[in-house]
């Protein structure tokens, strides 16, 4: 063995020995996607409502490029760690490191402006404007001419109106949603109101993407589709995807490493070949009972 | 041509004009329920506010002069000098953007997340607080508007109707303009809506506030803008309605003309705003013409609010509203 063959074979295995840990560069996996160092850390988070606890003392991490799925039965916390990532709940205790800074408490617009976009588990578009204008709204932060331009519709508004429009379409086009570009979202059916969502966030040209439940309530041809999707994303724009999702076979096969929750803990964290033989997720999934 | 027909062709003419002024007023409403949920009683007396402010700082007036005066025991009321039209209008919009910051910044700010009533009467007491304001800053007497507006009746229509019919209608040239005005600013809030960064976000706002988080939008920003947007609606309302009767207390009551308007023509809908006020213009004035000698006149004062309550019985989302659908 010799070359970058081999020193791959070496990091794969160093991963395989220690978790997660490991290295600091990075490795690439069989496919051949790039996966970097660690882009954002999760360190002893708790979250409590009131007195129910919804997240218990949980950390991992999550590395530049790579598809890292969240898994648990209902009720495990996964929505509220997605959250906790996006701003929309702040832990009582805990703290999260992006990009080797430690990140104070922010709001979420201030979290979605450092290229942290998401999709929510029930929808969250805006019904009344059509699907370019939804996709739009996702390119809001790359524009920045003043709000007098902006009134008269001057020079730099004009320039960048259409360098975003571009974009808005390249995404589009990307997610095969050219049809209904000027239908209102309100009159999409479930799955294409998913696919908007994803494009939504895609506009951002987000460094980190937070799927929700993207195949939820989809037929078998849907999730196909989706799977895809979320496969395409990350190679083609090397974006960092977190992902809830209850379907197992499309976690396996999509996911790089999946973290495991069940009642607010952390139950395993791995590949998914290692959590599939883990004693105790398998109790979760099967309902083994709780002391 | 019966003499009828032609008076009711008059009447319903000066009934649009009239109508464009409600929309005006309705419009500064739908502005900030949509982005919001807060229905804003407030909005008249910003009108009354924004009218008293512009006439004070046109013609020199000291702010807080009473109080001033009582303190200091000095007598002062002029600065002596008086400040050309179009720039007491650009500062009295420099004053509504503030006015718009400070509520949001001490008021609504606190509020986010609270009942819809909590809100609607956080802006009552933001009226009765405004009101007060206005009449420490400016006093409480009766003032002339005047920012150069024609006034008086329009010859040429007056000519060419007469012309035609053998009857001059009269129109106001202060409503001619009122409704050129009132048109160009929806026309320019419209496209600011459905064109520009803001407008987009504006409108993310009114739709999904979580979602428009998401994307990275900031809510304060955005109704701070909506407020400044009303706050500007309330100005051009006031100073039409000021030029008309003067600017006075009962300037705040139009507020309750433009209730009527929105039950017409929804809550959450511009142009059902627009199309609300044309209707109720036009009705109540033709109503008047044809049913108010029979019953004693002065149905104008009540016409618009029967009006709205056959609609809040058939229609109650308004022509334009969002359909109510309940799920069950």
């Amino acid at each position: 063995m010799s070359g970058p063959a081999a020193s791959r074979e070496v990091l794969d295995a160093a991963i395989h020995e220690s978790g997660h840990t490991a290295d600091a560069e990075g490795h690439v996996t069989a496919d051949g996607r790039k996966i970097g160092g660690v882009v954002m850390e999760m360190k002893n988070i708790t979250l409590r409502f009131g007195g129910v606890e919804a997240i218990k003392d949980i950390s991992f991490d999550i590395r530049e490029g790579e598809i890292r799925a969240i898994i648990g039965p209902n009720g495990a916390g996964k929505s509220s760690m997605l959250n906790v990532i996006s701003g929309f709940y702040h832990p009582q205790e805990g703290e999260v490191w992006y990009r080797g800074e430690r990140r104070p408490p922010m709001k979420p617009f201030q979290i979605a402006r450092q290229g942290i976009a998401r999709t929510f588990q029930n929808i969250a578009l805006f019904e009344g404007m059509s699907v370019l204008d939804n996709v739009m709204t996702g390119r809001l932060n790359q524009m920045n001419a003043s709000i007098l331009d902006q009134a008269f519709w001057w020079g730099k508004a004009q320039r960048e109106e259409v360098a975003n429009r571009q974009k808005a379409e390249e995404v589009i086009d990307f997610l095969e949603i050219q049809n209904i570009r000027k239908t209102p979202v309100g009159r999409l059916p479930y799955g294409l109101k998913k696919r908007v969502e994803l494009a939504r966030a895609l506009a951002a040209e987000p460094r980190i993407l937070l799927l929700d439940e993207p195949m939820a309530g989809m037929n078998v041809e849907e999730k196909e589709d989706m799977s895809r999707f979320v496969l395409d994303v990350n190679d083609e724009f090397g974006t960092t995807i977190v992902l809830i999702e209850h379907d197992m076979g499309v976690v396996m096969d999509l996911s790089d490493r999946v973290v495991v929750m069940d009642y607010g803990k952390k139950i395993g964290d791995g590949t998914p070949d290692e959590v599939r033989t883990n004693q105790e997720v398998i109790d979760a999934y099967l309902g083994v009972a709780h002391d | 041509m019966p003499e009828q027909l032609i008076f009711a062709m008059e009447v319903t003419l000066n009934g649009l004009l009239n109508g464009v002024m409600y929309a005006l007023v309705a419009l500064g409403f739908v502005l900030i329920f949509k982005a919001s949920g807060i229905f804003n009683y407030a909005q008249g007396v910003m009108a009354l506010f924004a009218a008293m402010t512009l006439v004070g700082i046109q013609q020199g007036r000291v702010p807080f002069g009473h109080l001033i005066n009582e303190i200091f025991g000095t007598d002062i009321h002029y600065f002596g000098w008086e400040v050309p039209a179009l720039a007491a209008i650009l500062l009295t919009v420099v004053v509504m953007i503030g006015f718009a910051w400070l509520v949001q910044k001490f008021v609504f700010r606190h509020l986010v997340g609270q009942e819809p009533i909590i809100l609607f009467m956080a802006t009552i007491g933001l009226a009765y607080f405004l009101e007060g304001v206005s009449d420490l800053m400016w006093g409480s007497e009766i003032r002339n508007l005047d920012v150069g507006l024609p006034q008086g009746i329009n010859d040429a229509i007056d000519l060419a109707t007469f012309e035609i019919f053998g009857y001059g209608f009269f129109i106001d040239n202060l409503d001619i303009a009122a409704a050129v005005i009132a048109t160009v600013l929806v026309g320019g809030l419209i496209a600011f809506a459905q064109y520009t960064k803001q407008g987009r976000a504006m409108r993310a706002v009114a739709d999904d506030h979580q979602a428009a988080l998401s994307v990275g939008i900031k809510l304060n920003y955005v109704w701070v803008l909506v407020w400044s947007l009303a706050g500007i609606v309330a100005l051009v309302a006031g100073i039409m309605w000021g030029a008309k009767s003067g600017v006075q207390f009962s300037l705040s009551l139009i507020a309750l003309k433009a209730l009527p308007v929105l039950m017409l023509g929804g809550f959450t809908s511009i142009p059902g705003a627009i199309v609300g006020g044309l209707i109720i213009g036009v009705g109540e004035a033709l109503f008047e013409f044809a049913v108010g000698p029979m019953i004693g006149g002065a149905t104008e004062n009540w016409f618009a609010y029967v009006l709205a309550l056959v609609f809040l019985v058939f229609r109650p989302q308004g022509l334009f509203g969002e359909k109510i659908i309940e799920r069950v």
